[in-house]
């Protein structure tokens, strides 16, 4: 078995607010905006902050928080999107940052909002194949540094932040078994094209979408209305296929802890699978969708503010860039 | 649901333009309050009242409202 046993995260100190936004964008209506999102701040990297250092200050503060030796940490696993280098792995180096025993194996992962969930899983495996006792889950995304300065929209929803979860063979949190789903057909939705292998130079092209955002290839697009689409169709059959492989009905589910996409996007999912809005936690106000950081940085609000409390029953998901999806349940 | 009340559905996603505006035969790209945070409505909309999926191009490639439910309920 495995447990959650600590959760922290940290969001850079740079604030970007509405009221900043619409100075920038005079035409936007900063109300109109918030009341769709549920954002009104969110948290920007400084131009020399990475994901790595992010993640070294969650991993940092989770040790100070809960009085973890970085001695006992026998694995770590980073998932980010924006890594530091080509290569090496960013968890290598934070190994060494973070005072982690050189004998901890160590690897980045590359996924999105989906990426907690697939951490947790292979975190699970690594425990139960007896390879690792604590394994430092850490996610990290800077995705504001992808955006091109005219996206208000994308500008408006994503925020960096990073935060750092340790799993163990006893802790807080049982997890459960898990489901996955993977759509690469819709790869193109949520893409940063250029830079990497396929096209490493920048190519400097435009074009306009199908919702009439101006697509800018040397910067991450989102197709949000074929994301929106993506996750209304997959999210009710993976909390059906969640709760049949856990043997649980929704009676027996607590609390609903989503990725905190957006207000909009959550709020509609919660009408999809007609779940009572008293157990669906929606909080990104300040944050913005951090990406793989969103669900980690929700459980611990949800702890701080005793929402979650000791014999609850929580499903959980992540869903988006991939296009991929995962869901769990966690038992606390 | 018939025409009369998906246009009044139509008009719910909409906040500051007068209701007077929504008839079969509106224009909603043209309205000025239109936007794709509007398409996100209406995409929502056919996914909980209808159950289906409809694509912004779809919803870019329809004029009136009435012309969208009929896609709708073609769909």
């Amino acid at each position: 078995m495995a447990f959650i046993k600590a959760i922290s995260y940290y969001l850079p100190e740079q604030v970007e607010t509405n009221e900043e936004l619409t100075r920038v964008f005079p035409e936007w209506s900063v109300e109109r905006v918030t009341s769709k999102t549920g954002i009104d701040s969110r948290h920007k990297a400084s131009e020399s902050e990475t994901a790595g250092d992010l993640a070294e200050k969650a991993a940092l503060r989770l040790f100070d928080e809960y009085k973890i030796n970085p001695r006992s940490i026998d694995f770590l696993i980073l998932c980010t999107q924006s890594s530091d280098y080509f290569l090496p792995s960013t968890a290598c180096i934070l190994q060494d940052r973070l005072n982690i025993p050189t004998s901890a194996g160590a690897f980045d992962y590359n996924l999105g909002c989906s990426g907690f969930i697939y951490g947790l899983a292979m975190a699970k495996g690594l425990i139960s194949i007896c390879a690792a006792r604590n394994v430092l889950l850490l996610t990290a995304e800077t995705y504001q540094k992808y955006l091109h300065p005219d996206d208000k929209s994308n500008r408006s929803i994503f925020g960096d932040g990073a935060a750092a979860c340790l799993v163990s063979d006893e802790g807080f949190a049982e997890i459960g078994d898990f489901v996955f789903g993977t759509d690469g057909s819709g790869a193109r939705h949520l893409m940063v094209e250029t830079g990497a292998a396929r096209h490493r130079q920048p190519t400097n092209e435009t074009s306009e979408d199908d919702n009439g955002h101006i697509r800018h290839s040397d910067y991450l697009y989102m197709d949000g209305s074929a994301i929106f689409n993506f996750t209304l169709d997959a999210v009710p059959a993976l909390l059906e296929n969640v709760l049949q492989k856990n043997s649980l009905t929704r009676g027996d589910i607590d609390l609903y802890v989503l990725h905190q996409a957006n207000k909009f996007m959550l709020n509609t999912i919660r009408k999809v699978c007609n779940l009572p809005k008293e157990k669906f936690y929606v909080n990104l106000s300040e944050t913005g969708n951090t990406v793989s950081s969103t669900v980690p940085i929700a459980l611990r609000q949800c702890l701080d503010d005793n929402i979650l409390k000791s014999g609850m029953t929580v499903f959980t998901a992540g869903f988006g860039v991939g296009l991929s999806l995962g869901g769990v349940i966690l038992k606390f | 649901m018939d025409l009369n009340t998906f246009i009044s559905q139509f008009a719910n996603m909409f906040d500051e333009t007068d209701s007077s505006e929504f008839t079969a035969d509106c224009s909603y790209q043209d309205l000025d309050e239109w936007s794709s945070i509007t398409a996100m409505s209406i995409i929502a909309l056919v996914k909980t009242e209808f159950g289906k999926s409809i694509s912004a191009r779809e919803i870019r490639s329809c004029h009136t409202i009435e012309e969208l439910y009929n896609h709708v309920i073609s769909m």
